[in-house]
């Protein structure tokens, strides 16, 4: 029996569906995981901020991202049935999954039907959101992790802390324990340095690549022009799934849609550069059916509602639909630097999930909107431009609430919806608030926020104004 | 009705009852840029950006022994010009080879569709001179050649380039990761190795 390992499940600390802020003070108290997190984001910041700032035309591409999601959302329905008719007529079968039950089910009886009891899976947050891992474990199929984090956290048996590196609560020498430990055919001796972990998972995996008969997968973008899917990644083993296997299966969220094959070259400009710093991805896989000698013969697209549709009909909170998950505002967010993922017990954490987890389960996280400071950051990175705090204020609004507090809410929408206006009643309320400091909490905001404050206290912004904080932040 | 019907029906009447009085869609600006600034040395900027990436770049045909290094056994696909076998490598032509044939390759030989100098991408869609997706996955060197007139400045100039539809793999560099402590690592699933081979003169 080797010794106790240093290395403890992050999410096992943390009591399942414990409310933010206990879930967040256990979080705090655990100095590593705060360390891990501070060296990791502070890395990818300085890398987004300088690759970002490589393009003149950032602003004009996060302007046309915006308004094609925009457009996406408004023409959903007639996307849905395009990406359809043109995956369909190129070869693929096309499912619709209402929720994560009919999602789950139709996966697992394609994978029964292609004669397999287990799959080689792409990351992918559609089916981490749809516990897709777990139900095949209930029903006796078994799903493996290819993903360097995703394997990872697997083998961890831990929860993913981070919507682009799941397992950016571990640092190397953690990571090296896991493998050590956990793997079963880790070399011997095997170091710390990240090219050997990485050359530990590459053999570890790799005749399961060229063995396997059937993929899962996610997608990035689901084009309705071409009826086309995209999987953007850097280790290749998105290409080994999407190529070696027989069956392919993609688990595709309805909010996925984009209008035309040249709208990636927005979105291929932003998504890079916000999630992993870099101006390319190393691999991008396109597909559009099955094409015969190449690649999968099966192929399978499950589009998925679960919770999606409930959003759409929100009109400020359907912004939260727009999302390429680049996690760029988990890197710039205060609370998320500070709690880590497993806090937020969503798939979907910091800033994004505050305002997407409460609307795809209603009810079940009324907290998230209030783990934020409205510092205005993440609106300021968000590469789709997403205005993550006026979201944030119009769903504290939809909480029982007094009537006042609900129209001061409504003017406090109206200011952050006008970014101009929302940087100015931020600087005020800095300057203002001085008198009013008391732990933290400021008691009274000027217009419009003041009556708001009246019945409830509220973070004090930070003391820059938090275009300088991020900039300091970014360096 | 069938399940899938009913699913299929009840998600798109949800949609349109969410939408129910949205209005039109909002139009779509796109101010953003199609084109490098006139002047641009975009041979040298790809070169800048594929050498960042780690990936070796070669000049001229005869380059493409050098580039092989000491591949012994290289898969390539059929159509790939006669003229692109240099050096002493036996060059194995892709005719439906198994995994496992694949598996024995040192290297794999090919053309491309495009190359977009300002992120260093180079992009396959199976097109002349490239084969099926696995050869040029699961060999661990890749070794392709970019002619003169498929290197443009902007991924918008690319585009046009690929044939939509068909499998398309676009690669900046060789396989890596962020995944340790978000730092990039060369070297997972993917070719450990790319050289690129650039007829640029
Ligand atoms: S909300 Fe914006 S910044 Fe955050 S993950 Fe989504 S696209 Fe990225």
């Amino acid at each position: 029996m080797s010794a106790e390992p240093s290395f403890v499940p992050a999410a096992s600390l943390i009591p399942a569906d414990a409310p933010f802020p206990k879930a967040a003070k256990v979080a705090l108290g655990m100095p590593q995981l705060r360390k891990n997190l501070a060296h990791a984001t502070g890395t990818i910041r300085a890398k987004r901020a300088a690759v970002a700032g490589e393009l003149d035309d950032w602003e004009a591409l996060r302007d046309a991202a915006a308004a094609i999601k925009a457009d996406v959302q408004h023409r959903l329905p007639e996307l849905a049935v395009e990406f359809e008719r043109n995956a369909t007529a190129a070869g693929a079968h096309v499912h619709w999954a209402r929720d994560a039950k009919e999602a789950n089910e139709i996966a697992a009886r394609l994978v029964r039907e292609a004669g397999a009891d287990d799959v080689v899976k792409v990351k992918s947050m559609a089916t981490q959101e749809i516990e897709l891992n777990e139900h095949f474990e209930a029903v006796g199929l078994k799903a493996y992790e290819t993903d360097l984090a995703e394997l990872i956290v697997q083998l961890a048996e831990d929860k993913p802390s981070h919507i682009l590196v799941p397992a950016i609560h571990y640092n190397r020498t953690q990571i090296r324990e896991i493998f050590d430990q956990k793997m079963g055919d880790a070399p011997a001796g095997l170091t710390d340095e990240p090219a050997a972990l990485a050359e530990a998972a590459r053999l570890h995996l790799r005749r399961r690549f060229l063995s396997a008969k059937v993929a899962v997968s996610g997608a990035n973008f689901a084009v309705a022009e071409t009826g086309s899917l995209v999987v953007v990644e850097s280790e290749g083993n998105g290409r080994m799934c999407l190529t070696m296997p027989e069956t392919l299966i993609s688990i595709v969220g309805i909010e996925k849609l984009l209008p035309r094959f040249t709208d990636l070259e927005v979105f291929m400009q932003l998504l890079p550069r916000s999630s992993t710093g870099e101006r390319m991805n190393p691999y991008t896989s396109v597909w559009t059916g099955s094409r015969g000698g190449d690649g999968p013969k099966d192929v399978h697209v499950i589009l998925l509602d679960n919770g999606r549709t409930n959003v759409l009909a929100d009109e400020v909170g359907r912004q939260a639909l727009s999302c390429i998950r680049c996690s760029a505002c988990l890197n710039v967010c205060p609370v998320y630097e500070r709690t880590g993922g497993h806090a937020y017990g969503h798939v979907y954490p910091g800033p994004i999930g505050a305002i997407l987890a409460p609307q795809l389960e209603p009810g079940r996280h009324d907290d998230l909107p209030y783990a934020s400071s409205l510092c205005g950051a993440c609106y300021e990175v968000c590469p789709v431009k997403i205005n993550i705090p006026e979201v944030l204020v119009h769903l504290r609004q939809q909480g029982p609430h007094q009537a006042g507090e609900q129209a001061a809410m409504r003017a406090a929408t109206a200011v952050m919806a006008r970014p101009r206006l929302w940087r100015a009643a931020l600087r005020g309320a800095r300057l203002g608030s001085m008198p009013w400091r008391r732990k933290g909490f400021m008691r009274r905001l000027p217009w419009p926020g003041s009556r708001w404050t009246v019945s409830r206290d509220l973070p004090v912004p930070p003391k820059e104004d938090f275009r300088d904080w991020w900039k300091e932040r970014g360096r | 009705m069938t399940a899938r019907s009913t699913a299929r029906e009840e998600i798109l009447a949800r949609m349109r009852q969410a939408l129910d009085g949205a209005g039109a869609a909002p139009g779509s600006p796109r101010a953003y840029r199609r084109l490098l600034d006139a002047g641009t040395d975009i041979t040298a900027m790809l070169i800048d950006r594929l050498v960042d990436y780690k990936a070796n770049v070669h000049h001229g045909l005869a380059a493409i022994g050098a580039a092989l290094g000491g591949a012994q056994r290289v898969v390539v696909p059929a159509d790939l010009p006669a003229d692109w076998r240099i050096g002493g490598a036996e060059f194995v032509p892709d005719t439906g080879l198994s995994t496992a044939d694949l598996d024995g390759m040192d290297a794999v030989l090919t053309g491309c569709a495009a190359a977009v100098a300002v992120s260093g991408t180079i992009m396959l869609d199976t097109g002349a001179a490239q084969g099926r997706r696995a050869i040029t996955l699961v060999p661990d060197h890749h070794v392709v050649v970019v002619r003169r007139e498929q290197i443009v400045g902007h991924l918008a100039e690319a585009l046009p380039m690929l044939d939509p539809t068909a499998p398309q793999t676009w690669i900046s560099g060789p396989s890596a990761t962020s995944d340790i402590e978000l730092q990039r690592v060369e070297g997972v699933h993917g070719p450990r190795r790319l050289d690129v081979v650039l007829l640029d003169d």
